[in-house]
């Protein structure tokens, strides 16, 4: 007697549902996917380290007892007026227009709370956004839309944006259904239009130009201002170093886990380097040239716990950025809009379509009736809250590893989980004193 | 009148000066030598004379104030202007009047590439020529050009209005010649007044976006 056999469907790997879905959707538009949002894909992350508590060897603080420091200042280099933040994690530049005012408004009041600063975005400076924000750094993009010199005297900090994380090399888009009359004024532009932003800056090339330019900056602002160049993770060693010797007072290093408004899946998905890698070459170039700790590296991409504010200090950051972690913070992708969410083909946490601003949480919209929803006061409360838990765990974790200020966090705390992180990150691999390309 | 000698001041020191409690109205500046970022970020209605060449970012952000260069100046002359007036009495170098939202600039010889890149409302009058990709993205404003514009004239324009004498080498994407109707030969007679340049107006052609690449369309693809 033969048994009936249940087929069993093999799925192929290197043909999966989403592949042939995407396919199939390329073949009926003629046009790439855009969406908001940093890769999907699993990268070697601060998940693949370990930090090493205190032992004998090391001696460990007392969690509700010892003091453990999270001040940080940002600009010590050059600028009159250095940045002092209570707190290492900053907000990372967001522009109106992505987002809606009552979104910006919200990161400001919860950045403020919280002692740290927020960051404007391509497009300008908003009154909301300023009123709300105790420290506001100005961004300096390529498209200068909304730049002008009133606002830079406004701004607490200048930031020369050469790239991000998402798509280091590629410009910007705003597509017209987020185009409405506030936005394309602020940008000097036609209602509704498909926005784009150029890639590279208008009237510089190269680092010796760059030079000049952030001298310019620093005489219209009577070198107040400190002056930050955010890079796209992609070279960070060469980068980090040129950008230092053109004058910045604050490298921002962002990596490809580091969040979009609107950009192209495929670009997302295969430009860029993650942060692992990404810092410690930033760090070498810093320790080369003498400059770190002098010259001041915040970096970003995926940073979503205290852990990874510890991991990414422990490396050699001042100081973190968070942008995704934010938008979630107040409310983007919240489980009470799974509903409403499904019948715009998404589903709470999974939600990315951040270009077209139907998003039913006010957040990455400007449509006034869904930009309403969003109470920035309620908001903001919400990212102080997020922001103190991530203080409160990377503290945490600090103290057990006998550190008094989050900054003392080094190397020697961290060991890798596999060896392509120990690789990467240029930490031991856990258990051993290998690190793969230094050691044999 | 005030007057600042770079051979023995320093740049910082004449843009303080310049960003402080302004009491002269007239400054003379001499022996600029080329050097960078000279009157930066003024907010001020006075008059600055440059007595010399100047390098980049000369005027860069300038607000209000009427400043003349008695040379040529280097990239980005006037960059990012937000008013008042910029007059270069030689040439300029590349990105002239870059993503500038307002003011006057006149260049009374030639410009190089990118001249009036991303500009956003300033009125640019060159009595010379202009390089390649001028108008490369320009939103609002116009320029105007006595003598040739190099390739790719106007690429991805947006609203800035266009007027050449001379030839055009190629015009890039979405920008066409658009007719010359009657309020556009009253608006340049007024801009090249202005300028201080005598020049017929009916003998210039406009150009303008085809505003087709406002939008993505697949049938685009090609423009890009």
């Amino acid at each position: 007697m033969s048994e009936k056999h249940t087929p069993v469907l093999r799925e192929s790997a290197t043909f999966d549902r989403l592949t042939i879905q995407e396919i199939q959707r390329a073949a009926e538009t003629g046009i790439y996917d855009i969406r908001g949002g940093g890769t999907k894909r699993k990268l070697p992350h601060f998940d693949d380290l370990l930090l090493l508590g205190a032992s004998v060897s090391r001696y460990p603080l007392e969690g509700y007892r010892e003091k453990c420091g999270t001040e940080v200042v940002l600009g010590t280099r050059f600028a009159k007026k250095p940045i002092h933040l209570k707190i290492p994690v900053t907000i990372a530049g967001m522009s109106f227009g992505a987002l809606s005012a009552n979104a910006k408004e919200a990161l400001g009041r919860g950045a403020s709370i919280a002692g740290t600063s927020t960051t404007t975005g391509d497009g300008g400076m908003t009154p909301e956004e300023r009123g709300q924000s105790q420290h506001l750094v100005y961004q300096y993009l390529p498209s200068r839309y909304g730049m002008n010199p009133d606002d830079l005297r406004k701004a607490d900090a200048i930031e020369i944006v050469l790239g991000q994380g998402a798509k280091p090399g590629g410009g910007g888009m705003l597509l017209g259904m987020k185009v409405t009359e506030r936005v394309a004024g602020m940008r000097t532009l036609p209602i509704g239009v498909d926005q784009r932003s150029a890639c590279r800056h208008p009237d510089w090339t190269g680092p010796d130009d760059l030079a000049i330019k952030i001298a310019e900056l620093r005489e219209i602002t009577d070198w107040e201002k400190p002056i930050y160049v955010k890079i796209g993770a992609s070279r960070p060693y060469y980068d980090v170093k040129l950008a230092v010797k053109a004058g910045a007072d604050v490298i921002v290093l962002d990596g490809m886990q580091g969040g979009t408004a609107a950009t192209q899946e495929v670009f997302i998905e295969h430009v860029g380097i993650p942060i692992l890698p990404a810092i410690p070459q930033a760090v070498q170039a810093l320790q080369e040239m003498g400059m770190h700790r002098k010259v001041q590296l915040i970096v970003s991409g995926g940073i979503r716990n205290g852990a990874d504010v510890a991991k990414a200090m422990a490396l050699g950051a001042d100081a973190v950025a968070i942008g995704t972690a934010a938008l979630v913070a107040l409310g983007d992708n919240h489980p009470r809009l799974d509903d409403e969410l499904k019948k715009i083909g998404s589903a709470a946490g999974y939600y990315d379509d951040w270009q077209n601003g139907r998003d039913p949480a006010g957040i990455t919209t400007q449509d006034p009736e869904l930009s309403k929803r969003l109470d920035p006061v309620e908001a903001g409360r919400r990212l102080a809250n997020y922001l103190r838990v991530l203080v409160l765990e990377a503290q945490t974790m600090a103290r057990a590893c006998g550190k008094s200020h989050l900054h003392n966090l080094d190397p020697e705390d961290l060991v890798a989980l596999t060896v392509e992180a120990a690789a990467m990150a240029r930490v031991p691999l856990a258990g051993t004193n290998w690190i793969p390309g230094q050691q044999y | 009148m005030k007057t600042i000698d770079l051979s023995s001041a320093s740049v910082r020191e004449l843009n303080q000066a310049l960003h402080g409690n302004v009491q002269d109205r007239e400054w003379v500046v001499t022996h600029p030598d080329g050097k960078h970022n000279l009157a930066v970020g003024v907010n001020d209605a006075v008059s600055i004379d440059i007595q010399g060449h100047a390098g980049y970012y000369c005027a860069g952000m300038n607000q209000k104030a009427s400043i003349t260069v008695h040379g040529n100046v280097g990239v980005g002359v006037a960059e990012n202007m937000m008013s008042g007036s910029v007059r270069v009495k030689g040439s300029a170098s590349q990105a002239a009047g870059a993503t500038a939202h307002g003011g006057l600039l006149v260049i009374e010889g030639d410009a190089g590439a990118r001249c009036g890149i991303s500009m956003k409302g300033v009125d640019i009058v060159v009595g010379g020529s202009i390089g390649h990709m001028s108008c490369f993205m320009a939103q609002a404003g116009r320029l105007v050009v006595c003598g040739d514009a190099g390739d790719a004239l106007g690429d991805s324009l947006y609203e800035t209005r266009i007027y050449v004498k001379g030839t055009v080498k190629s015009l890039g994407s979405d920008c066409i010649e658009k007719e010359m109707r009657s309020e556009h030969l009253e608006e340049l007679k007024e801009l090249l007044n202005r300028a201080g340049f005598i020049e017929d107006p009916a003998s210039f052609k406009r150009y303008g976006s085809a505003r087709q690449l406002y939008n993505f369309k697949v049938d685009n693809a090609s423009a890009y």
